[in-house]
């Protein structure tokens, strides 16, 4: 992988470094930019947006970030560590965990079992204990299984406990997907348009949710939304994409006030958008 | 309903007061079986033994991880013909000969699974066809290997030098069937039949999830050409002769019709499937030429009345009463 701009190598090894830093990442698709020079870099404990119209490249992004891509250029660093080469299990190990803006989930699973799957990488027993259901992995399931049982508490999902999450309604088959995302025990959580599908009251409470996330359980969060009102709430600061370039970056007011992001985000302002 | 309190009830296979009954009864029918049946339906009750060896195995490829092989008995094959091999040229006692037909199957499993770490849907499914078929053309014309059309003969079963009769060879077989049922029962409420699932219901969250694909898609093939192995050395050993024709394309659509009759995703399905498939084509004898055509109008039935077989039929009919009246 190319490496353009001429980046200290030790960025990453200094106290103050970011938790993740995303460094003039480009990726294109036939001829078609995603992504252009695109640079973020995410301190420990932040809670930051990323917002843009649609194809803005705020899912691709994320899918360099979770190794589903590899970008052209560029490189992303995650508490210290490169992830040019990393597959996206490795990259999940490294404590990196998401929700997608299609929700996938394993539909055909309980909510539970969807929660026990966020645990896996967790698992230490190998094939021959679990096909003997020795004690060493006996035990093992039952630790993870609390875990995974709190987190449905955390969420609320107690009701949706031993029911298939294909016959969930999409607000919260979302939350299912947050919950088996948490339950990896990340550092940092990559959120892909949580809102999408939920109701008014969903969403205020998704808004507390992701304020405990933070607080509580001290995981950094990225959130790409449509919504706002959600968006300008909660974060810390603000990246705008727009047809894969970085046009803005801001707390609330500023990012609002930016004519760049008035045009491309609200279209040209003739005063009609409000 | 019984409550559960800890979390470790989550995990018992047998629930229940009734479970219980129902496991010991059936256990009982198991061992009464030699005097219960007339003699010649031991042959076929060791039949549907190596049957569901086979069959769970395969289900676990198929119906837990979503990866589709249409060429089953192309590790039947290589699990009998080991054995085989084993019995009949080293002269190793039968618990080896048979563990080493599981565990060369096995690695030919692990062997066809790298392939399908690039290819899925139909592309997978003409990759394991066209191993099944390799299979079968290896085994026909190395002769000096699988002695070819005028096929290999393997000694018979025997302990301490006393050969097993008919009953012990059924009592030997069911123990077999039953622990590879358990041991599928285990792994599928494990980490590792999570995974299996998790791949086939969506890879893409699987991996960011945490499950090397890689991994988990290499064990799926080696497990299930394990337990694919280890039925086809008890295949082996209870016909007493292996040739090549006994392991074709066929064969790997009846192993098919098995899991899809019984239930895809189900352990027990594979069971009820299995012991289905091997007793109505004997009551068949008469129409021999017609099976085939038979397993193809069955799986379509099923495919299109109960897409969750036999097993998944007889689940509803218990939530049925469960929940009745309303």
């Amino acid at each position: 992988m190319l490496d353009p701009a001429p980046l200290p190598d030790d960025v990453a090894a200094l106290p103050s470094a970011p938790l993740l830093s995303v460094q003039d990442v480009s990726i294109a698709f036939g001829g078609i930019v995603a992504l252009d020079d695109v640079s973020l870099q995410v301190p420990t404990g932040a809670l930051i947006s990323v917002i843009g119209p649609n194809g803005a490249g705020k899912t691709t992004l994320f899918n360099c970030i979770t190794g589903l891509y590899r970008p052209d250029r560029g490189r992303i660093v995650f508490a210290g560590r490169s992830l040019a080469a990393a597959k996206p299990d490795r990259i999940a190990r490294l404590g990196i965990a998401r929700t997608f803006q299609n929700v996938e989930l394993f539909l055909r699973m309980t909510t539970l079992e969807n929660l026990l799957l966020g645990r896996h990488l967790h698992f230490r027993s190998g094939l021959l204990a679990a096909a003997l259901g020795l004690p060493r992995w006996r035990r093992e399931e039952v630790t993870h299984r609390a875990r995974a049982e709190q987190i449905l508490d955390f969420l609320d999902l107690q009701e949706a406990r031993d029911r298939r999450v294909g016959d969930l309604p999409l607000g919260r088959q979302r939350l299912v997907e947050l919950g088996r995302a948490l339950a990896t025990g990340p550092k940092l959580l990559l959120l892909d348009e949580p809102s999408s599908g939920m109701t008014a009251e969903e969403k205020a409470d998704l808004v507390f949710r992701i304020k405990d996330i933070r607080e509580e359980m001290e995981i950094t969060v990225i959130l790409v939304e449509h919504d706002l009102k959600l968006v300008m709430g909660i974060s810390d600061w603000i990246a705008v994409l727009d047809h894969g370039v970085k046009i803005a970056q801001g707390n609330a007011a500023e990012v609002q006030a930016n004519p760049e992001v008035i045009r491309a985000y609200l279209g040209e302002p003739d005063g009609t958008n409000g | 309903m019984e409550l559960r309190q800890r979390y470790e009830e989550d995990l018992y296979l047998v629930r229940g007061a009734l479970g219980w009954t129902a496991l010991l009864a059936l256990i009982a029918l198991l061992a009464l079986l030699p005097v219960l049946a007339p003699g010649y339906f031991l042959y076929t009750a060791s039949l549907i033994a190596a049957h569901i060896v086979i069959a769970v195995g395969l289900n676990l490829l198929v119906g837990y991880t979503g990866q589709i092989s249409l060429g089953h008995a192309g590790f039947v094959a290589v699990g009998a013909y080991a054995a085989g091999i084993l019995a009949a040229r080293l002269h190793l006692p039968w618990p080896a000969a048979m563990a080493g037909g599981g565990l060369v199957a096995a690695l030919f499993g692990f062997l066809v699974g790298i392939p399908a770490l690039r290819l899925t849907g139909p592309y997978l499914t003409i990759a394991t066809l066209g191993f099944g078929i390799a299979v079968n053309q290896v085994l026909t014309n190395w002769e000096a290997l699988s002695g070819g059309r005028s096929g290999l003969f393997l000694p018979k079963l025997a302990i301490a030098g006393t050969r097993l009769r008919d009953h012990h060879i059924y009592y030997l077989f069911a123990a077999i069937a039953a622990a590879g049922v358990w041991v599928a029962f285990n792994l599928v409420r494990s980490h590792i039949g999570r995974a299996f699932v998790a791949i086939r219901d969506s890879d893409i969250a699987a991996e960011v999830t945490g499950v090397n694909l890689t991994i988990y898609k290499t064990l799926a093939f080696a497990v299930s050409a394990f337990y694919a192995g280890l039925g086809g050395a008890m295949l082996a050993y209870l016909l007493g002769f292996l040739e090549p024709q006994m392991f074709t394309l066929f064969e790997s659509v009846y192993y098919l019709s098995m899991i899809v009759v019984g239930g895809l995703g189900t352990i027990p399905g594979s069971v009820l499937g299995a012991a289905l498939l091997t007793i109505l084509p004997q009551q068949l004898a008469g129409l021999k030429q017609f099976l085939p055509l038979v397993y193809g109008a069955t799986i379509v039935f099923v495919m299109a009345v109960e897409p969750w077989g036999l097993y998944g039929r007889w689940l509803r009919i218990k939530l049925w009463f469960k929940t009745w009246p309303f």
